[in-house]
């Protein structure tokens, strides 16, 4: 597999370290309900098709980016900067 | 003794070399089973099973049989083809699965018990009852079965790896990959073309048929030299594809001097791992043979019919004298007519179908055949070797070699690999690839089209004239009704018809569990030339068509890869980079014993003369609470955190306050995990007012740093900070003792180093000679101690000058294991406690829990975080004066100490030269209401097991005098 690095180019998989499902939001940090953190840090789909991660340019540019990918092909389809995807949220 | 050379070929190069002990001649170009055919050896090996003489049954790397261990030196490399493999002078070969001889096998009384020797025997017979039960059977049963014999010395072979990238990766060099080949590299595109052999060219070499006005032979020469001419063109003979993976990527083995002699090869990497990422894919990779199944079909001399062709036409050995065909198909007269071509005599054709093609009949003229049609072979007659054949007519053929002929089975492991579910073929009574979901196309015979006008315009090359072309027009009888002689449809696993049907009879009916039950094209041929075969049988057995059994998916890799390709350079001290300190020398030149800790290499003890691991660490841990000692810090992980935002950062990921943390301060920290759990701990220096020096544990180091980029790019973008690891632009020691601030006043200038000037957690720059260095005063050893750091091109001089500076006190570098020592004698935690399970109460830092949130705050406040029956950090004092091994359980009474129910375990443990005792740190259930108990630390793998009493963790000057001082 390779990801396409919005900073360094095609690069291979090895470079990247997976980090985690990116349709989970972190609550709040002041938040206190213990459901809303179990549920960030436990519950996990586990989908057929589509899925956005994140992968961190570990050997990279040290950037964490939003790939979505399919789990059955793993054919990436996008692959954003994490700071781009913050942006487009923001506005 | 059979076989014999054509004499045509007498200008080769003759080649010597050794099998089973004996020596043989060959000639450049043969591989080992041409080679022993031409020298009339008919056996090769013995079955993994029954122990049956076995014999080469095909040319290529579908072997099931020949199957043998390359002896190099002191080194076997088990599992070698006999097919594939090219010889060398020098080569020495021997069968596997037979003691004492291939030609006497003990073991081949299995096959008068095989009654017994049934599918699920081993299940059954030696795993029904107990564990212990099949603990004994093993190791006799896994002597007796074996799949050759591995090596006991190390792999002395070099290996590499290489990546390739290209447009188009052609996997097989027969007429379509290289018609493909042709056609895209005169689009310019960079184009692969990869195929297992030696010489590429599939089955047009040594072929006579007519191509475009010469014979095929000829063409395909002619074709690959066209090829050569294309700079854009990477020509990779020897080279197995092996993989398909995501993404259009393959993994491939090249083989480069597995066909040299000792001394040609030397210097040169054995083989080549390759990573190909295409992207375009042409998959030609070609058919294989198929069997037909009949009584006692494994003797040697039965072999597929274009195996005997490869052997004439490419080699020019005739695996025996007297040759019968059995066909269901036409592909045999194809083989007959270029044996014709060179005189090779045919004794007869036992077809099983009742009438003849046209170009069948042509060659049945040309060469006088001697035809039975409507006919089967029913049964092989022979034991070492073939003596005849006996037909369902009941007549009986003498013959040393039956070519048989049941169809093609196209080649498609790689297709099926990576996901794509095979479609059965009535025409071809076989399985053609499913739908791709990945950027490829599969062209020629692996996709069903046998004929070579097909297989060229495929490729692209859709002009050439091709001359007498066979159909198939295959009659799907695969298995011979036959009263008499084993039917072997797994010849490598030796799993027959009979296996099949009673897997059946057991219910084992779905493909996947008739594999796993018959263990059927398990072995590593992976059933290339017998998975159709078992679909056959079953679904006679199951009375259902063949679409309806199912089949299995293949998985990588195609044929066996060696260990040490995939391993390539990277193993022994090449494994990872290894991390040393500048001061390592130092330390060497200083007696130092080395400790790997991660990827750096710490030393461990400075011994002295005569001294054991435990006198030195003993000695320089109390020299530190003497005088004064030293230790190499540099490992410790270092993250600069930096920007405005910087103090309100660290106060979101650590537990205790930072927000007021002064500049030219330190502070202890702990952090969480998400979860709620202890993830790791250090001190963080406030060097500017926006510029923060963290440091971690030495274990953890990346992990953090990966933690902090994560919160700060994906959670909180709006914080103005960044971090960045610094870890290998400082190197630091710790400078421990009672004389250390004299020390440092003694070398150090531009500081006063006073309590009052200079107070506890205090940084503060200054200088030792030239050397710009931050001190910090910090205590890990509960002695009055700092750490000194320095650029790292800085670090072996700023470690000597300081030694230097410490002669007047008798400065005493130390270890890792005093460093051990000293923070255990304190209660102070480190990586054995921080071991991902733990909660800061259960590490009695509750003092650093902050009211402010925190990363990990909500989750480490669930019911099982805080559970009274925790394990809780305590102190052990043994109470037999002996060593307290690490890893011991804890259980409450002695009776106990093998089965007894564990109330928690040892996490470090010391001799403690402050106490005079034996200590540990341990983690016990509810340990801290449990102080003053007596309970006893056993290791039972050891059968030891002894008294300690549970103590608070702080064994030595728990109020932290000597550090204030
Ligand atoms: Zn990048």
């Amino acid at each position: 597999m390779q990801i396409d690095c919005p900073f360094c180019g095609k690069r291979d998989q090895s470079e990247f370290t997976y980090s985690g499902d990116a349709t989970k939001k972190r609550p709040d940090h002041n938040d206190q309900d213990p459901q809303a953190w179990f549920d960030y840090v436990y519950q996990r789909d586990n989908p057929k098709g589509a899925h956005q991660e994140y992968w961190h340019h570990t050997s990279g540019c040290r950037q964490f980016l939003v790939v979505e990918r399919n789990t059955m092909t793993h054919k990436i389809s996008s692959v954003q900067a994490v700071g781009d995807l913050n942006k487009g949220s923001a506005e | 003794m059979s076989g014999y050379r054509l004499t045509s070929d007498t200008g080769a190069t003759p080649v010597s070399f050794k099998f089973n002990g004996k020596t043989y001649q060959g000639v450049q170009g043969d591989t080992l089973a041409s080679a022993l055919l031409a020298n009339g050896v008919t056996l090769v090996g013995r079955s993994f099973k029954y122990h049956r003489p076995r014999g080469i049954f095909s040319a290529g790397s579908e072997e099931p049989n020949a199957a043998v261990n390359v002896v190099r030196g002191d080194e076997l490399e088990p599992n070698t083809l006999a097919t594939t493999l090219e010889i060398y002078n020098g080569l020495e070969a021997k069968s596997q699965n037979c003691w004492p001889s291939v030609d006497f096998d003990v073991n081949a009384i299995n096959s008068l018990l095989s009654p017994i020797f049934v599918a699920g025997f081993y299940y059954k017979t030696f795993m029904g009852t107990s564990n212990k039960h099949w603990m004994f059977f093993e190791k006799h049963i896994r002597k007796a079965a074996g799949m050759g014999e591995a090596s006991v010395t190390a792999d002395s072979s070099r290996y590499e790896k290489q990546n390739v990238f290209c447009d188009v990766l052609i996997v097989g060099a027969g007429p379509a990959g290289i018609s493909a080949a042709l056609t895209q590299a005169a689009t310019g595109a960079r184009v692969v073309l990869a195929d297992e052999n030696a010489q590429m060219g599939g089955a047009l070499i040594g072929s006579t048929q007519e191509i475009a006005g010469q014979d095929g032979d000829g063409w395909v020469r002619e074709q690959l030299e066209k090829l050569k001419t294309f700079d854009n063109v990477k020509l990779l003979p020897r080279t197995t594809v092996y993989g398909y993976y995501d993404n259009n990527t393959f993994g491939a083995v090249e083989r480069v001097s597995d066909h040299l002699t000792t001394s040609e090869a030397k210097g040169k990497i054995r083989q080549r791992h390759l990573v190909l990422k295409s992207k375009k894919v042409i998959l030609a990779t070609g058919a294989l043979e198929r069997p037909i199944l009949f009584g006692d079909n494994d003797r040697p001399g039965v072999m597929l019919a274009s195996a005997v062709g490869k052997y004439v036409k490419r080699y020019g050995v005739v695996p025996g004298r007297e040759i019968v065909m059995f066909t269901n198909n036409d592909s045999i007269y194809q083989e007959i007519a270029e044996l014709g071509a060179r005189n090779v005599p045919i004794k007869a054709v036992v077809d099983l179908r009742d009438t003849l093609s046209d170009y069948a009949a042509a060659v049945k003229e040309k060469y006088n055949l001697r035809i039975y049609h409507n006919a089967a072979v029913v049964r092989a007659v022979g034991g070492k070797a073939l003596k005849s054949v006996i037909l369902n007519n009941g007549e009986t053929l003498t013959c040393d070699v039956l070519g048989v002929s049941g169809g093609w089975t196209p080649t498609i492991h790689l297709q099926s690999q990576q996901g794509d579910k095979p479609v059965y073929d009535e025409t071809i009574c076989s399985f053609l690839p499913g739908m791709g979901h990945q950027d490829y196309v599969s062209i020629g015979a692996c996709k069903g089209s046998f004929d070579l006008s097909a297989c060229l315009s495929e490729g692209g090359l859709a002009e050439v004239r091709v001359e007498d072309e066979p159909s198939l027009n295959i009659l799907p009888v695969f298995d011979i009704e036959t009263t008499k002689g084993k039917k072997f449809v797994d010849l490598q696993h030796d799993v027959k018809t009979s296996d099949i049907k009673l897997a059946k009879q057991e219910g084992f009916l779905s493909v996947e569990h008739l594999k796993r039950y018959t263990t059927l094209g398990m072995a590593n041929d992976q059933g290339k030339t017998a998975n159709v075969n078992a679909l056959v049988v079953m679904s006679k057995e199951r009375q259902l068509p063949i679409t309806e059994v199912g089949t299995t998916r293949f998985r990588p890799p195609y044929a066996p890869v060696s260990i040490g390709a995939l391993s390539g350079g990277e193993y022994g001290e090449h494994f990872r980079p290894t991390r040393r300190t500048p001061m390592h020398e130092w330390h060497l030149d200083h007696g130092a014993e080395m400790i790997n800790a991660g990827a750096w290499v710490r030393p461990r003890v400075y011994k002295k003369a005569g001294e054991t691991v435990t006198d030195a660490y003993i000695r320089e841990a109390a020299a530190v609470r003497e005088s004064v000692g030293m230790v190499d810090v540099t490992s410790l992980g270092k993250i600069e955190v930096i920007g405005p935002d910087a103090p309100e950062f660290l106060n979101r990921v650590y537990t205790n306050a930072w927000l007021k943390l002064p500049v030219g301060k330190a502070r202890y920290g702990v952090m969480l995990r998400e979860d709620g759990h202890v993830f790791d701990d250090g001190t963080t220096w406030r060097l500017e007012e926006n510029r923060f020096l963290m440091t971690t544990t030495t274990a953890n180091a990346a992990n953090v740093l990966t933690h902090l980029e994560f919160l700060l790019d994906v959670i909180w973008p709006e914080l103005k900070v960044k971090v960045v690891s610094v870890t290998e632009q400082w190197a630091g020691l710790a400078i421990a003792g009672p004389n250390s601030r004299a020390v440092l006043a003694k070398a150090l200038h531009d500081v006063d180093m006073s309590n009052e000037a200079f107070p506890f957690m205090a940084v503060q720059d200054a200088k030792l000679g030239d050397i710009p260095v931050k001190v910090a005063r910090l205590s890990f050893s509960g002695e009055l101690a700092y750490e000194v750091w320095c650029p790292s091109h800085y670090g072996y001089a700023m470690w000597d000058q300081l030694y230097q500076a410490g002669q007047d006190f008798n400065i005493t570098p130390y270890g890792t294991e005093a460093l051990g020592t000293l923070r255990i004698e304190k209660g102070h935690i480190s990586g054995p406690e921080l071991d991902g399970r733990t909660t800061v109460d259960d590490l009695d830092l509750g003092w650093a829990w902050g009211k402010k949130d925190f990363v990990g705050k909500p989750l480490a406040g669930r019911d099982g975080m805080v559970d009274e029956d925790r394990l809780k950090l305590v102190g052990l004092v043994s109470k037999e004066e002996k060593a307290i091994r690490p890893g011991s359980q804890i259980v409450l009474s002695n009776a106990e100490t093998t089965l007894g129910v564990s109330q928690g375990h040892v996490t470090s443990t010391t001799y403690s030269p402050a106490l005079g005792k034996y200590i540990a740190l341990a983690l016990v259930k509810n340990g801290r209401n449990k102080i003053g108990e007596t309970v006893y630390a056993t290791y039972p793998l050891k059968n030891e097991s002894q008294a300690v009493e549970i103590v608070k963790p702080h064994f030595f000057d728990p109020d932290g005098s000597r550090m204030h001082v």
